[in-house]
């Protein structure tokens, strides 16, 4: 008996529809999300996250009538991010049925937002979400800046001394986009995944960049994720969640099987 | 109509509790109260929660729902959930040390002290967050057509160390082994979130619902 690696389908809503950008541009409507969420608890996925990519905050709304809706028919851990910025913003969320909310940019604005969410809300539902993107060149040790505004925005702060500070403010969780991977099919940034995996006492999902099962397999056992998160590939239908958890056992991961009491 | 009070102290996420226990039991009524008279009437009660326990006991007992789960956890079925568990210890060593309820003697512990002292080589993340195996340690009615070594969702960074067996009717190994299920009686109190375990955690929350409270 031990704790399963998990497998997060991702879900990126846009006024209430799921769409996913290749590296926020060419964005593609792929469903409907309730039934996104039912066709993934079906399949076994381990969790599901929500990211609010709407801009109006009438759109937001909406989403809280999202996670409401599937959180009526899908029994399983639900995280939503995106637009997070007060504790209002979080009793929302956790009280439509999310279990967990992703923190951003409204951690870097204001860093003791989180120690006060995890104060009031715990630790557990507490993820901050950290895009990361490398600064260093060819020839230098490496090193990772935190971005902003969908990788647009540096902030001058090191990736991984920023998860090692929000971990010790009561992040429960670290969700970790390399912003270098995100949309290109290339694999995770495994180097930067497991430096931030060693540096912090929390549990880690890597993001940004899966295009096939090897990657998962890479950020599990290179990047030492806890979690691995991925979108199109799932999607887009080019592999189910089982043939993906089939894949990393035979790998030697552990993951929840279906077939598995 | 028979009722499943989910007793509600402004903390966590109660709506997936209650909209759980809809979807497993059409034929009860499922309240989600803070009203002690509502949870003394009701055929089943449910304490869920997630969060800290010093905000845990602080407000049932400002809402004087300390005495009310003592005495409906004597005589009606009675489901905890992970914070709900761990609050019917005698004490916790989180926030400082807090005293709980008092209904099972024991002390909850933090999974990062405990791999230090039990001297555990690779220890884990915590919070333990994620799908674990839980091992049926007897048989209990909500066990009931649930397989041995199901996987459950939890999510928690202080755990129940193992208790009496007479008490424990489920463990789960994270570095170290622990009390994933209490059971003594009419009480049956779960680490994991049955809420959010898909079906093994479904199949779990009709058991209760179908519960006379014997084991």
């Amino acid at each position: 008996m031990t704790l399963a690696k998990r497998i997060v389908p991702c879900l990126d809503v846009d006024q209430g529809r799921v769409v996913k950008g290749v590296k926020f541009v060419d964005i593609r409507d792929a469903g409907n999300p309730v039934e996104i969420a039912q066709r993934y608890d079906r399949a076994g996925a381990d969790e599901i996250t929500f990211l609010d990519i709407t801009a109006s905050s009438d759109g937001r709304e909406t989403l809280v009538q999202v996670v409401e809706a599937v959180a009526s028919e899908v029994f399983m851990p639900l995280t939503v991010g995106g637009g997070i910025r007060t504790p209002a913003d979080i009793r929302r969320m956790l009280n439509a049925g999310a279990d967990k909310v992703g923190i951003n940019t409204a951690a870097i604005d204001n860093p003791d937002f989180v120690h006060q969410a995890a104060q009031r809300f715990g630790s557990q539902c507490i993820v901050v979400a950290i895009d990361a993107k490398r600064v260093s060149g060819a020839d230098e040790p490496s090193r990772w800046e935190v971005f902003t505004h969908g990788g647009r925005r540096p902030t001058g702060i090191d990736a991984v001394s920023w998860a090692q500070r929000m971990a010790a403010s009561g992040a429960g969780e670290i969700l970790l986009t390399s912003m270098d991977r995100d949309g290109t099919r290339e694999g995770f940034d495994i180097s930067l995944t497991r430096a931030v995996s060693d540096a912090v006492p929390v549990p880690v999902i890597a993001s940004g960049g899966v295009g096939c099962l090897q990657h998962l397999v890479e950020g599990v056992v290179g990047g030492g994720a806890d979690a691995v998160l991925a979108a199109s590939i799932f999607h887009f239908g080019e592999h189910t969640i089982a043939e993906a958890k089939a894949y990393m056992a035979a790998q030697g991961v552990v993951v929840r099987l279906a077939e598995d009491p | 109509m028979a009722t499943i009070a989910v007793i509600d102290y402004g903390m966590g996420n109660l709506r997936s509790v209650g909209k759980a226990l809809e979807h497993v039991d059409a034929r009860s009524r499922i309240l989600v109260t803070d009203d002690p008279a509502t949870i003394r009437r009701a055929d089943r009660v449910v304490l869920p929660g997630v969060g800290a326990i010093r905000e845990c006991m602080a407000q049932l007992r400002r809402l004087e729902l300390d005495a009310v789960i003592r005495e409906v956890g004597s005589n009606k079925p009675f489901l905890g959930v992970c914070l709900g568990m761990q609050a019917l210890l005698t004490t916790s060593e989180e926030n400082g040390g807090m005293e709980a309820l008092g209904m099972f003697p024991g002390e909850v512990r933090h999974f990062t002290a405990c791999f230090a002292e039990a001297g555990v080589p690779t220890p884990g993340k915590v919070p333990h967050m994620g799908w674990n195996q839980v091992r049926q340690t007897r048989a209990h009615p909500l066990w009931r057509g649930i397989p041995d070594g199901s996987w459950f969702y939890f999510v928690h960074s202080y755990f129940v160390p193992l208790l009496d067996d007479a008490w424990t009717a489920g463990m789960t190994t994270y570095g170290l082994e622990f009390t994933a299920v209490i059971a003594r009686e009419n009480i049956i109190a779960t680490q994991f979130h049955p809420e959010k375990s898909q079906t093994a955690g479904l199949a779990l929350l009709a058991n209760f619902t179908r519960w006379d409270g014997t084991a």
